[in-house]
């Protein structure tokens, strides 16, 4: 019992050494040559940086692609979906109340074409993503705003649609709105 | 659209299984010490026995076994308690994050010492880097390998032949990380990070947003721990929302991956077998009885997630791209259901999507998954599952045929019965008696416990049902919707992980040492050939009927009657 307590404790502190300290050594060495070097790929505008690529913020304003509801509210330091169960009637009044906001501030926009992400809330409440149709239902929104060409918008958010090999298609709402952004020269 | 999404799990799945197959044959050729190709690791292997003090020729007999396997767990279950209760003033915590309470520290120490993952902490503020890496990823490897050193060792007592000495624990152990756990995990990790997962040391990275919040990200030493999170079927995510999180999980790409490293071992260590025993048709029975479950288990899944929600339907929004609550674009609904079957019916635990807001009937199959623990199961265990499933089915048709039950050669009696039924009988018996004495806990006093359930009714009794399933099942996922931050709910949980992963394993290998002692039968006609379909099907009515027919009258209190509320 004794000294298979003692191989124990000295087997341990061999494998701590080899996967804890060896294998994230490598690891770490590798990432060096990785996009952003290991401490996440980062977008900088005018030399600073504005958000992380992979990790969603709050977009809300009329003016920008608003990004999906969020039941961490885009804190990116503490990740978390809603956890509403599917039949909760709290939680599907929120939704229908969502959808309901979301056509007022989209006049002309039919709820048929509001797609379901835009009123749910994702599973890390960090999405970076919108569906291209969530994108595409807001243009005429964001054109307004911007008093811009409807048909330049559109055509801007095609250009950002990143094609899904096998996943579904999909916009990066951060990289969509500063193109969006340095369209208008800001 | 629906097309592209239902190709991608295809092919996922498709390319784990032929993966698998070669894989097994490999650890096969290792676990017998024959020749292979990762020989050059020889050297490396008998230094680090050398440093550990041990002879890793010497046959061990099952109570040996036993001994050298529990005794230590043991010494990681003290250091990861120390690590967790003192993280706060160990090095590595550029966050300034806290010591976890004596509770909670419990609840996580075995959580990761039985490689459940059950997580009542998000990674983000309540681990340190430390822990993430010395207590955490550390466990997630060692766990794993203990897993398939006992898994090994039964294989061993179904040879032929009569012995006591059952191989050397220390062996199989070591070569599991050496040749299979970290090589694997490195490529795994090195996918991550080309994607974008961090792999860094400093602390999180306040920035100002376009529209001028102020956000700090929290990054970490991630790609290394969530490659072995996967392979090592653990699941416990670096981050609050696991494989959700954009940064455990980028791109479509790194989620295939994940997923395919999260079913090759448990895959492989079925073909393992048969070529172990040199019985390949074997492995073919045991494969085809554990396909039929799974994707009995995974085609209503996709189905329902990928039809939405119906109530939202109702509201007249476009749910072309299925239920999106609780699931990332980039994934969609096929892949997040998928996903979700996999680390179920795998005892993994990770997620990328939210369980808690999936459909009802997607919640049952994923409940029916760690009820039955055995259609595929964790690495190495859930074919120690398998095995006691087998045992009761070889009984059972002795019965009904008039001969004596035999398996292998090997006679099943009284004894073997005795403990295949107590281990069958314990899993139901700690999730329903769990569910049952917290929901009176909460019916006697629902507002003193109202922080538990985040939603009402049925899916609020799921939320408890699902906790106690998914510790019992040592698997880790949850209704995450549940405050289980508690005394009461990370003790109960903490005690039925620790009976629910080592009983299970106590007891095969139990089994297998019996049996591993009786004279062997040559096979003749009158053998009960347990290599064919038909036996396929007897062991898989004996999973029905024992794993979830047991939990039908709980079923129809949580997902079954929220799904005819909804529907």
């Amino acid at each position: 019992m004794k000294t298979q307590l003692l191989s124990a404790l000295r087997l341990t502190l061999v494998m701590l050494v080899l996967c804890c300290g060896l294998y994230p050594a490598l690891i770490t060495v590798a990432a060096q040559l990785a996009p952003g070097h290991g401490e996440g790929v980062q977008i900088s505008r005018h030399g600073r940086v504005v958000g992380f690529a992979n990790v969603g913020q709050k977009f809300d304003r009329p003016e920008y692609f608003n990004s999906r509801p969020s039941a961490a509210d885009y804190h990116a330091d503490a990740s978390s979906g809603s956890n509403k169960g599917p039949s909760n009637p709290e939680y599907l009044a929120v939704v229908k109340a969502r959808l309901d906001t979301f056509l007022l501030q989209n006049p002309g926009v039919k709820a048929a074409d509001v797609p379901a992400e835009l009123i749910t809330a994702s599973g890390s409440g960090l999405d970076p993503h919108l569906s291209p149709a969530g994108a595409l239902v807001q243009v005429a929104r964001v054109a307004r705003a911007r008093r811009l060409p409807e048909a330049r918008v559109r055509a801007l958010v095609q250009q950002q649609i990143e094609p899904g090999t096998l996943g579904p298609d999909h916009v990066n709402v951060l990289k969509l709105n500063l193109a969006l952004d340095a369209l208008a020269g800001l | 659209m629906m097309n592209k999404e239902l190709l991608g799990i295809l092919l996922i799945f498709g390319s784990t299984m032929l993966l698998a197959l070669p894989l097994g044959r490999y650890l096969a050729t290792i676990y017998r010490g024959e020749k292979s190709w990762t020989d050059f690791l020889a050297p490396l292997e008998r230094l680090l026995f050398r440093a550990g003090g041990i002879d890793a020729k010497r046959g061990m007999t099952w109570q040996q076994h036993l001994g050298a396997l529990l005794t230590i767990n043991l010494a990681w279950f003290v250091w990861a308690m120390l690590v967790f209760c003192f993280q706060g003033s160990l090095p590595l915590n550029p966050d300034h994050n806290p010591n976890m309470t004596p509770d909670q520290a419990f609840n996580t120490a075995i959580s990761f010492l039985v490689s459940c993952n059950l997580q009542h902490y998000s990674g983000e503020s309540g681990a340190t880097y430390f822990s993430q890496l010395f207590a955490i990823t550390f466990l997630q490897f060692v766990t794993a390998a203990t897993g398939m050193a006992a898994c090994v060792v039964v294989f061993n007592a179904l040879k032929e032949g009569t012995t006591e000495k059952l191989g050397n624990f220390y062996d199989y152990f070591v070569k599991s990380i050496t040749r299979v756990l970290l090589p694997i995990a490195t490529v795994v990790a090195l996918v991550l990070v080309f994607q974008g997962t961090p792999m860094n040391w400093t602390g999180k990275a306040p920035i100002v947003t376009v529209q001028g919040d102020s956000v700090n990200v929290s990054r970490g030493p991630a790609a290394a721990m969530i490659a072995i999170k996967e392979l090592g079927t653990n699941g416990g995510g670096f981050f609050g929302a696991n494989s959700a999180h954009p940064l455990e999980n980028p791109t479509y790409l790194t989620n295939a991956v994940e997923n395919f490293a999260l079913v090759l071992i448990p895959l492989a260590m079925v073909f393992a077998f048969g070529y172990y025993l040199k019985r390949p048709r074997l492995s073919y029975m045991v494969m085809g009885v554990m396909t039929v479950g799974f994707l009995l288990l995974l085609a209503p899944t996709v189905y329902y997630e990928m039809h939405g929600n119906p109530a939202i339907t109702h509201m007249g929004a476009d749910q072309s791209l299925g239920a999106m609550e609780g699931k990332e674009v980039r994934f969609g609904a096929a892949a997040s259901a998928y996903w979700g079957i996999t680390n179920t019916v795998i005892s993994c635990g990770s997620v990328n999507s939210m369980h808690d807001s999936h459909m009802p009937v997607s919640g049952m199959a994923e409940l029916l998954g760690m009820m039955t623990n055995a259609f595929y199961g964790g690495v190495g265990v859930g074919f120690l599952n398998f095995f006691v499933f087998v045992i009761i089915a070889v009984f059972i048709s002795g019965l009904m045929v008039g001969r004596t039950p035999e398996l292998l050669g090997k006679k099943i009696e009284a004894r073997e019965m005795k403990i295949a039924i107590i281990v069958a009988l314990l899993h139901p018996l700690l999730i329903l008696a769990g569910t049952a004495m917290s929901a009176h806990l909460y019916a006697g006093n629902p507002t003193e416990y109202a922080g538990w359930l985040a939603n009402p009714g049925y899916h609020g009794f799921s939320e408890m049902f699902y906790e106690f399933t998914s510790s019992a099942a040592n698997n880790g996922s949850g209704f995450e919707g549940l405050g289980d931050n508690t005394p009461w709910w990370n003790i109960s949980t903490g005690v039925v992980m620790i009976l629910a992963r080592y009983l299970p394993i106590i007891g095969p290998v139990a089994i297998a040492g019996l049996l591993a002692r009786k004279k062997y039968i040559p096979e003749s006609a009158g053998t009960l050939r347990v290599d064919t379909a038909t036996f396929g099907v007897m062991v898989f009515f004996v999973i029905w009927i024992i794993a979830a027919l047991a939990f039908f009258p709980a079923l129809a209190l949580g997902p079954l009657a929220e799904h005819f509320t909804l529907y």
